[in-house]
């Protein structure tokens, strides 16, 4: 690692004002963070230490939603009772991703800004425009097996990689952010942005805001389901994966909310694939409608060829599954 | 804010580079060379310790994150005269070849069986709520972030099961 000053952060507003610097990081669990940093890929001249900031209680809103602290732990969140019980969707995503070691230490908050795993971003010897603006895109000729075939531009095909993202894109979360012009909150399907002409613009975090908080909605129900289809059975990135809250009302779709993890640089959530499901009564040819209009516009780079496909399976077997437990 | 790190029920002086991670601190600076490195990426495992009754990767996370904190590695666990209940199964059912991946893999399952008491649910569990149910599939899901490359898996999961099948009734 390069040389760096470590500070704690003594409050929020000093936090933000330390890393509204351009030399300065937030950092909270660090597992991914200080990953980078051996790599060199991510080289701060200061760290601010936020983790003891008191922003990592979950705890019951006024509307009957839940509001999860940015630095409560994946694990905390995901054995929370109000979570397992009242939004098993996210419970089942958490668990699904990485190890219990690193769910024990990443943050909410963490999890939301987690970078890429694309090979090309994380060697410092390929060119990555995401790393190294104008340095090109390794991956798009090149090793891209992981990689996006929705939403992607010339300029980068990498992937947002986390689980949690996606379920909390399927519940309709919203994320809390502090800063120097006070606060805000920005749908978790509107935090990440597509790569564009600006891959290194992950998402709507200014400089110097940090994520406070993430509030869930009132429960809805429903059947819920987290499928994740990766290359082991446990500890490894989804090809695909699929959030799906599903409810049925006299043999028909009432409630088909669904966001997609593995295609795209963000959790994927396109409104027309549910609506397509909604006042319809399930059947292949359905399923296959919702993933053509999901699908419309997929498109592979070689090596990840085999995601469209995959993706209109998953998300099939996901229906069939839903529909067969909500009947 | 404290300025020590207790590890094993010993207080340590926290290091003055805050680029040390824990695992470096653990075994550069107090000598304490039972927890391993393997990747030091947290692919592996083999750096797991316990944090405040938590299992985590030490390589990373920085020392200087843990004042105050208190850490047990696997020389807290046990002694070569009187092993804990994982460290004497591993034993008995040769649950290790070339030992490397060893402390972190016994750190991980004794907080694992903590885990298990409090009915935290895994990826592997059919249920998220009540009582987990113990098994070969629940053990190898939870000790997913434990490497082993001489491939003493069989052999670590029925050490493992042993002694979290005894704790349950």
């Amino acid at each position: 690692m390069r040389p760096f000053q470590y500070t704690r952060a003594p409050s929020l507003a000093e936090a933000s004002d330390m890393t509204a610097g351009e030399d300065t990081l937030a950092i909270a669990g660090g597992t991914n963070l200080l990953d980078l940093m051996k790599l060199q890929v991510e080289t701060p001249g200061q760290l601010a230490d936020i983790n003891r900031l008191g922003i990592a209680d979950v705890e019951d809103t006024d509307d009957g939603g839940l509001r999860l602290g940015a630095l409560a732990t994946n694990t905390e969140t995901a054995v929370h009772q109000r979570v397992r019980a009242d939004y098993p969707v996210l419970s089942r995503a958490i668990l699904a991703g990485a190890t219990q070691q690193l769910r024990n230490k990443a943050t909410n908050g963490g999890n939301l800004c987690q970078r890429t795993r694309c090979f090309y971003f994380t060697n410092i010897d390929q060119p990555c425009n995401k790393r190294e603006p104008g340095t090109g895109c390794g991956a798009i000729d090149g090793i891209a097996k992981l990689h996006a075939v929705l939403g992607t531009s010339d300029q980068c095909i990498a992937t947002y990689p986390g689980d949690m993202a996606v379920a909390l894109s399927a519940l309709g979360a919203t994320v809390q952010i502090s800063g120097d012009k006070g606060e805000r909150s920005v749908p978790v399907r509107d935090f990440h942005l597509l790569p564009g002409d600006t891959p290194w613009i992950e998402n709507v975090l200014e400089a110097g805001e940090i994520i406070t908080g993430i509030t869930l909605p009132p429960p809805v129900g429903g059947t819920q389901i987290y499928r994740k289809v990766r290359e082991r059975s446990s500890y490894a990135f989804a090809l695909v994966s699929v959030a799906a809250i599903v409810e049925l009302k006299d043999g028909k779709f009432s409630r088909a909310d669904l966001a997609f993890g593995g295609l795209a640089h963000k959790p994927w959530h396109d409104p027309r694939v549910g609506e397509a499901l909604l006042g319809q009564p399930p059947s292949d040819a359905l399923f296959d409608k919702a993933a053509n209009i999901l699908l419309e516009d997929a498109r592979g780079f070689g090596e990840n060829d085999f995601k469209i496909p995959l993706t209109r399976r998953t998300l099939h077997a996901v229906l069939v599954q839903a529909t067969e437990k909500a009947a | 804010m404290a300025d020590t790190i207790t590890v094993n029920g010993t207080a340590y002086p926290m290091p003055d580079d805050p680029r040390v991670s824990l695992l470096d601190f653990l075994r550069q600076h107090i000598g304490l060379t039972g927890t391993k490195k393997g990747c030091d990426h947290g692919q592996c495992g083999a750096c797991t310790v316990i944090v405040n009754g938590i299992r985590i990767n030490s390589c990373l996370t920085l020392a200087a994150m843990h004042d105050g904190d208190s850490v047990t590695t696997i020389e807290g666990l046990g002694t070569p005269e009187e092993p804990s209940a994982l460290q004497r199964a591993f034993l008995e059912h040769d649950g290790f070849q070339c030992g490397y991946c060893t402390p972190g893999q016994i750190c991980s399952a004794t907080a694992m069986l903590e885990e298990l008491a409090a009915d935290w649910p895994s990826d592997a569990s059919e249920s998220l709520e009540g009582r987990i149910a113990i098994s070969g599939e629940e053990i190898r899901e939870r000790m997913s972030g434990n490497l082993c490359r001489c491939g003493a898996y069989a052999n670590i999961v029925a050490a493992i099961e042993e002694v979290a099948g005894g704790g349950r009734s």
